[in-house]
């Protein structure tokens, strides 16, 4: 797509694009360039020099079993993180969806959590259920049930699941109402004439009509697990027990930071890169062309 | 049922799509009660930065506000555990209205210059800006780190913004807004010999203003709540953001934390994405679809 009428001259558009190109470059393509780079070598342990190893960074990677663990650890963790954020968020709206009054009341209360930063989510959660002063897990304990994250890999993946859906329940929420909204009531009424009743109606023509919502939300919530629950990790397992909540994020940077290898953290940098890409293209592609609106 | 209710012969018996009656009151309930289950975590924080230290580490800690809120958030934003919250607050602020309106300013340059101007290498650049779409910081964080050290940057402003500013999210939208805007207006503004600059600033920037406030709430909650980033190159406590210096009022070890104080701390890190999520609910929402589709 082309404007009919542009203006002339050359100079001051390249004015215009240079600081965006020049942030970009610096910031972004550089970066990104050396994290390619940088995962084809191995620095020495005093950081003096490379040592070129073409892809065997990639090869030591996929072999490893704790890098292996972690990609399923991921794939374990988004696909959570996605059904737990959507399934209630999909139920809210169908349920506000048919109220006439009080909607928009409900719709404002329920976009505070999408406010609260991701790590402050962690804190909040980590406060219910920690095993010294949580009010959560002190009525578990007194229910029979001894809840305890920091020792039990799959009470930590369920803390770190329902603390990073928490937030996305909101977001999820206000696309869906939009959705529901948009359907033409002229639609819902014939089939209510013709004597479908609710859960009928719901599933052969709600759900078909939120497939485009669906299906975008499915993308950007996945994307969400992958990439900005690092603060709801950092700060309620940082990664643990036994590297069970360890998603592929989390383990660039312990391996990046803390544990000052490079040269495999380059590396999974560029394997998340063509991860995103692939999600991308993904959407764009697949997603844009399927779904029937 | 309402007797007062009009009813013509085409619509379909009352109850059959919207709700009314008991149903009605059912559908409210179950509203409220999801409300309240979303809202329990960020009560719960509440309540905890109005009590004492002592009520909360012998559980379970009370379920309603205590008299201690003053106490609690003076001690929180003046003296904090490692540097005041007032301080943190304020780096949090400076560094979320950088970034919002830095990308706001250099996408808006840089789309005029797409849309409006034909010049050598347009379609580069274009491809350029599109490429770092959804590539998020988190993928690329050890060469960024490296790029903002070399540069003297870490500790500073600058650095906590520029990285973040670095993706074309915001020019793809303004560029998307600007192919829909008549051509006939620069037709006019060209044949009354009006410069590129004046009819940007007089005709595409007032035109663009419900535009850019929208992506402002959106880019103002991406900045406030990012904690990855600022988690790595703020070591100087005097510049950690509320969000990330959160984290590190947790005391390493066994040590009890002080939770009232960093319960306050994370309603205040709260405050300011809620109040302009709720104040500019209409503008957000539009953000958010605009920006996401």
């Amino acid at each position: 797509m082309e404007k009919r009428v542009t203006f002339k001259g050359w100079l001051l558009p390249l004015c215009l694009i240079a600081p965006q190109v020049l942030v970009t470059a610096v910031f972004f393509f550089y970066p990104a360039g050396q994290a390619i780079w940088q995962s084809l070598f191995i620095p020495d342990p005093f950081g003096l020099s490379m040592q070129y190893v073409g892809l065997g960074n990639f090869e030591y990677l996929l072999s490893d079993p704790y890098y292996r663990a972690s990609f399923l650890t991921t794939a374990i963790f988004s696909t959570l993180v996605t059904l737990a954020s959507m399934i209630p968020a999909l139920f809210l709206a169908v349920v506000a969806d048919r109220l006439i009054k009080g909607a928009g009341v409900y719709r404002t209360m329920l976009i505070w959590p999408y406010a609260v930063a991701p790590a402050i989510a962690g804190v909040l959660w980590l406060f219910m259920f920690n095993t010294r002063v949580g009010v959560v897990s002190w009525y578990l304990g007194n229910l029979g049930y001894d809840w305890n994250h920091v020792l039990n890999g799959g009470e930590a993946m369920g803390l770190v699941v329902v603390a990073s859906a928490w937030g996305r329940i909101s977001y999820n929420f206000l696309f869906f109402f939009a959705a529901l909204q948009s359907i033409p009531k002229s639609v819902i009424e014939a089939a209510a004439i013709d004597g479908a009743r609710f859960w009928r109606r719901f599933w052969t023509i709600v759900l078909p009509l939120l497939s485009p919502t669906t299906f975008f939300l499915l993308v950007v919530n996945v994307v969400y697990a992958f990439f900005e629950t690092f603060g709801v990790i950092h700060t309620i397992t940082s990664g643990g027990p036994q590297q069970s909540t360890t998603i592929l994020v989390y383990k660039v940077f312990s391996d990046g930071f803390v544990g000052q290898d490079l040269g495999s953290s380059a590396a999974q940098s560029v394997i998340l890169l063509f991860v995103v890409g692939a999600l991308t293209i993904f959407q764009f592609k697949f997603i844009e062309r399927r779904v029937h609106y | 049922m309402s007797d007062t209710l009009k009813t013509y012969p085409n619509d379909p018996p009352p109850g059959m799509v919207e709700k009314r009656g008991a149903s009605l009151w059912f559908s409210h309930a179950i509203m409220i009660f999801g409300v309240l289950i979303v809202f329990f975590p960020i009560w719960l924080a509440f309540v905890a930065s109005t009590v004492t230290q002592p009520e909360i580490v012998q559980p379970p800690m009370p379920l309603w506000p205590g008299d201690q809120f003053f106490n609690n958030y003076r001690e929180a934003l003046v003296s904090g555990v490692n540097v005041p919250v007032a301080t943190m607050l304020l780096n949090s602020l400076i560094m979320a209205m950088g970034i919002a309106i830095g990308k706001i300013v250099i996408s808006l340059l840089s789309a005029f210059a797409i849309v409006y101007f034909k010049f050598p290498g347009k379609m580069i650049f274009f491809w350029l800006i599109f490429m770092t779409l959804m590539l998020p910081v988190e993928v690329r964080i050890v060469p960024t780190y490296e790029v903002i050290a070399g540069f003297g940057m870490l500790n500073s402003y600058g650095g906590l913004i520029l990285p973040l500013i670095a993706s074309a999210t915001a020019t793809f939208l303004f560029r998307q807004f600007f192919m829909t805007v008549p051509d006939e207006l620069a037709e006019a503004a060209r044949v009354d010999g009006a410069s590129p600059m004046r009819f940007f600033w007089d005709i595409l920037f007032p035109m663009s203003r419900t535009n850019i406030a929208a992506l402002f709430v959106i880019l103002f909650i991406y900045g406030w709540n990012q904690y990855l980033w600022p988690l790595l190159i703020t070591t100087d406590p005097s510049m950690n953001t509320i969000v990330m210096g959160i984290k590190q009022m947790f005391p390493s070890g066994d040590d009890v934390a002080n939770w009232p104080v960093i319960m306050a701390t994370s309603i205040l890190a709260m405050i300011p994405p809620v109040i302009v999520v709720i104040s500019m609910q209409k503008l957000f929402i539009r953000g958010l679809v605009d920006s996401e589709k």
